[in-house]
């Protein structure tokens, strides 16, 4: 059997529903959600055969040429699994939850149409074998979100989108301008995992310290790097099941991703270290990590709160990327995973306040743990996992941040990473404080989905239910074979040959 | 063997034109079995042909007695797109312009110009086929019959004939001097003298202001506006880029020389085509406008060229950018003035703010302007952003970082205007009716059009191979 394949056809199971899907009318709700699950399905059962051959060492590769010097590339290694698993995954989560929430509302075809598109594009991105296949896919997910973030079609939603298509086109185009650059005067760019450029060594340095710059600034603007991060706030009005997903897989981790790619298989972690480059953007991630939880503390609604924690959050990514030393690489990595799973849970479950009782602001989170006891105690997990409460997964991630700055002698980053948590702790524990101990203020809340054998509709409840186990696992068994802080220590492994 | 054929590609259409002249109840049909019938020779062709440039001496004898037809890479992907186009709009008229129309006739006269003009080796054939071109186009613009569109057509009448007569002058002073009209034998014999410049100046004034080039653009808006939606699509996807291949050619083969200046001040001309266009598309209310300032936009990276292609070694890469990037306009806007046509035909008019509703209508439509939209855009993957990525290439490596600025910077102008109307699907919340009153195959034809734009993205060899063997058997201008 050809390998290749098999990549194709990753990409195809949720391209082939999303065709169906657009074509299909408003009512036909029963195959509609057939085609979402079912691709979802396929898709994970394709990644779970994926996984295990590139863990027996098998290489998937496959490659079609587009330009005289210019191929596409698919290619499957180690650090494309452990985002293309975690995209899938919760993919299939959110696809539940997105049926639940968007239950008799209008334009789900073109709704669930583009969703899977988004996928499509952030599995592209994943299995990208260079920066140019990269940079069309990542293109790709600009165009099928920006109809996910107007969605509702109110002023305020159209407003939103053409703030998000000004940065992330325009940091497009520095990223245009930064691949083409660095292909003009390096050729082809293929991923490897020691970097391409370190074997170079007839480039000028500064020339590539602007390519650094370039491909950096392209991709902190989907990462929401300060001062580049002024769409996500306002991206909130989107639906909740679209926040989830831009805020733990697609648009945000795509970036992110993007930062790890450059860092370690493009420049080489060693190489990036000779340039100085790795210093401002550990300088710019701490930045964000620190200035995303000041403002998250100001914020009095639920979504603009987790926004700004997300843009804290993804931060840790960077800049594990950016400290040199595999402690820290696998502290980024799995954050990657990590973070997706906590903030996900969170965003679920701000969704289903929203939703159930049309709780939208902190004060009115009073002693909702009685009327919604288990999104309240998903909620509560997943916020004690970002301030960094053990054994939740957030522990992990700042623990081996914390041990690999240690590691490179840059003791400065376990204060970002103190403040950070305190923070964390400042604006996530009041939260907690009313949901299960202040007195419900019963006035505040208006019962659009009444409580019958669960609390709120099932396809709401069950979603955060499992990303949130999710997360406790990865923190409880992250020792254990094929575990996210495994898989990441096998590829600081590699990274680091 | 397929070369035998190549003459049908002028005098099939032209009898066609006769025929659907004399018996307007049939002009559809006749014009269609044309077009069909030219298409399939022209993919075919193009596909087997060499694209090196072959010579046909008509009637046996060789310049600078006879005509002679030339036919390399440039030409025959040109000569495709038309067709192509041309076919794809001939199948879109069919159900925009019910009963019976001279429109049939006009369209094929004008086919059959255009391929005459993409085989033409001499200036004066060159002349003739333009005239053949801009007099079927004026009378097309007419055709809408309102008040605004017989003023446009007026205007574009005068333009036109301006543009040939400037043309003519410097063919008559080139042939004054050189005592031969044939585009190789000039270029042996053609030297720098001012008259020669002259000549070329004039030429080029007039083929400019053909193509709307800005600031001699002027004409273009209102008549590729108040067209009906078909001509409005063949004028600014294939007529204005025909007299800019003119244009082309001459840059190309038979200049004595490339002055760094005039490239330069030709590139800067393209620039602000790109800027003006662009911020025109932004402010106009009217969807039409808004396609019609996109075309005066776009074809400012043509002009591009110019300076891209003076650095020896780069040349050949910038010729391929250029033209895949007509290809990629050309199907692009075409399909991008049915969709607005199908918007306007819903509506009843063509008011942007006022389009919602028909945008919600008419999905297929709306996803056209996506698919084509994003080749407009210069995102990959698509047509338009394989142009614009050889394009950014040949300014890295030739160290002209300016056109950098202004392909990226260009490209995200136009994100601008076209999320204008892509943002019109997603302004209403209501349901969406049935699109009432709109065929099947007027949305069909220009989404096919987008996916084409999109999937010249991910094969675009063939085009760019032509080009460059093209332009390795042009003649060579000498610096």
């Amino acid at each position: 059997m050809s390998a290749g394949w098999l990549l194709i056809a990753i990409i195809a199971s949720s391209a082939i529903p999303a065709a169906i899907i657009f074509c299909l009318k408003e009512s036909s709700v029963r195959l509609r959600t057939t085609l979402n699950l079912a691709g979802a399905g396929v898709k994970i059962l394709l990644v779970a055969v994926l996984l295990y051959g590139v863990s027996q060492g098998n290489s998937y590769e496959t490659r079609w040429q587009l330009v005289n010097d210019i191929d596409l590339v698919l290619h499957a290694d180690a650090l494309s699994l452990l985002f293309i698993t975690l995209s899938c995954v919760l993919w299939l989560v959110t696809t539940v939850y997105a049926i639940g929430y968007l239950e008799d509302s209008p334009n789900r075809s073109r709704f669930f149409g583009f969703f899977s598109l988004c996928v499509c594009a952030t599995v592209g991105i994943a299995l990208a074998g260079n920066l140019i296949t990269f940079l069309i896919f990542y293109e790709l997910l600009t165009l099928t979100t920006y109809p996910l973030v107007v969605h509702r079609g109110t002023q305020t939603a159209l407003r939103a989108g053409r703030t998000y298509l000004v940065y992330t086109l325009g940091g497009g185009a520095l990223l245009v301008a930064g691949v083409a650059w660095l292909k003009s005067i390096a050729g082809p760019l293929d991923f490897t995992t020691t970097g391409i450029l370190s074997s170079m060594t007839h480039l000028d340095p500064h020339t590539l310290s602007w390519i650094f710059l370039l491909l950096i600034v392209g991709f902190g603007v989907k990462a929401a790097l300060v001062p580049l991060h002024g769409w996500l706030p306002k991206a909130m009005v989107a639906p909740a099941p679209v926040s989830s997903l831009l805020h733990a897989v697609a648009v945000v981790k795509a970036g992110a991703f993007g930062i790890v790619r450059v860092v370690y298989d493009v420049y080489g972690i060693e190489f990036a270290q000779d340039l100085g480059v790795l210093m401002p953007l550990a300088f710019v991630a701490a930045v964000t990590i620190l200035y995303g939880s000041v403002r998250a503390l100001f914020q009095n609604e639920i979504k603009p709160r987790l926004a700004y924690s997300t843009i804290s959050q993804v931060s840790y990514i960077a800049l594990g990327a950016a400290i040199a030393g595999p402690l820290a690489t696998v502290g980024g990595l799995v954050h990657l995973v990590h973070q997706g799973l906590m903030k996900i849970t969170l965003f679920f479950c701000a969704g289903n306040f929203a939703e159930t009782l049309q709780v939208h602001k902190v004060g009115e989170l009073d002693g909702i743990g009685r009327r919604m006891p288990m999104t309240m105690a998903a909620f509560t997990l997943a916020a004690l996992g970002m301030i960094g409460v053990p054994p939740i997964a957030g522990f992990v991630s700042k623990w081996y941040l914390g041990l690999g700055a240690m590691d490179a002698a840059n003791p400065w980053v376990i204060w970002v990473l103190v403040g950070s948590s305190a923070l964390n702790a400042m604006y996530f524990l009041p939260l907690i404080y009313r949901g299960w101990w202040k007195q419900p203020q019963l006035a505040n809340w208006r019962e659009n989905i009444p409580a019958q054998r669960f609390e709120t509709h099932w396809m709401l409840l069950i979603p955060p239910l499992v990303t949130a186990g999710l997360a406790l696992a990865a923190g409880l068994f992250a020792g254990a074979q094929f575990s996210p802080l495994e898989w990441a220590q096998f590829i600081a492994r590699l990274e680091y040959r | 063997m397929i070369e035998a054929l190549v003459p049908l590609l002028v005098f099939l259409p032209l009898i066609g034109a006769v025929a659907a002249f004399i018996r307007e109840r049939f002009g559809h049909g006749v014009a269609l079995m044309v077009l069909g019938a030219g298409a399939t020779l022209t993919l075919f062709h193009f596909f087997t042909m060499d694209h090196h440039g072959w010579t046909m001496n008509l009637g046996g004898w060789a310049a600078p007695l006879g005509i002679v037809w030339y036919l390399d890479g440039l030409s025959a992907t040109l000569m495709t797109l038309t067709w192509l186009l041309g076919l794809a709009i001939g199948m879109y008229a069919r159900t925009y312009l019910a009963g019976s129309t001279p429109f049939w006739a006009l369209l094929l006269l004008m086919m059959s110009g255009m391929s005459a003009l993409f085989l033409a080796n001499d200036l004066f054939n060159i002349y003739v086929m333009l005239e053949i071109i801009g007099l079927s186009a004026v009378a097309l613009v007419a055709l809408a019959n309102k008040r605004e569109a017989v003023r446009a057509a007026v205007t574009y009448l005068m333009v036109s004939l301006g543009g040939s007569i400037l043309y003519l002058a410097g063919v008559a002073f080139l042939y004054t001097q050189y005592a031969t009209l044939d585009l190789f034998l000039l270029a042996d014999r053609i030297d720098g003298t001012p008259l020669t410049w002259v000549a070329l100046g004039l030429m080029g004034v007039g083929l400019l202001l053909k193509s709307a080039m800005f600031p001699l653009h002027f004409w273009l808006p209102g008549a590729h506006s108040n067209a009906p939606a078909p001509v409005s699509a063949l004028l600014s996807a294939l007529v204005v880029k025909a007299s800019f291949f003119v244009v082309l050619r001459l840059w190309r083969d038979i200049l004595p020389a490339q002055p760094d200046l005039l490239a330069w001040a030709l590139g800067a001309m393209g620039v602000a085509a790109i800027l003006y266009g662009s911020v025109q598309a932004l402010r106009t209310p009217r969807l039409k406008l808004l396609v019609a300032y996109s075309t005066v936009a776009q074809l400012g990276y043509l002009m591009l060229l110019f300076p891209l292609s003076i650095q020896a070694g780069y040349a050949a890469n910038a010729y391929a950018g250029v033209t895949f990037f007509m290809v990629a306009h050309g199907i692009a806007k075409a399909a991008l003035f049915m969709a607005a046509g199908n918007l306007q035909l819903h509506a009843g008019h063509d008011r942007l703010k006022d389009l919602g509703q028909a945008a919600v209508a008419l999905q297929p439509t709306l996803f056209a302007v996506a698919l084509a939209g994003a080749s407009i855009m210069g995102l990959p993957p698509s047509g338009g952003f394989i142009a614009k990525w050889t394009l950014l290439g040949v300014s890295l490596g030739s160290g002209q970082w300016i056109w950098i600025v202004v392909l990226l910077g260009g490209g995200l102008l136009s994100v601008a205007y076209i999320f204008r109307v892509l943002s019109l699907a997603f302004q209403s919340s209501t349901m969406p009716r049935r699109a009432s009153g709109i065929h099947p195959m007027l949305q069909l034809v220009p989404l096919a059009l987008g996916g084409i734009a999109v999937a010249l993205g991910f094969n675009p060899m063939p085009i760019i191979e032509a080009i460059t063997q093209a332009h390795a058997a042009a003649p060579q201008v000498t610096p």
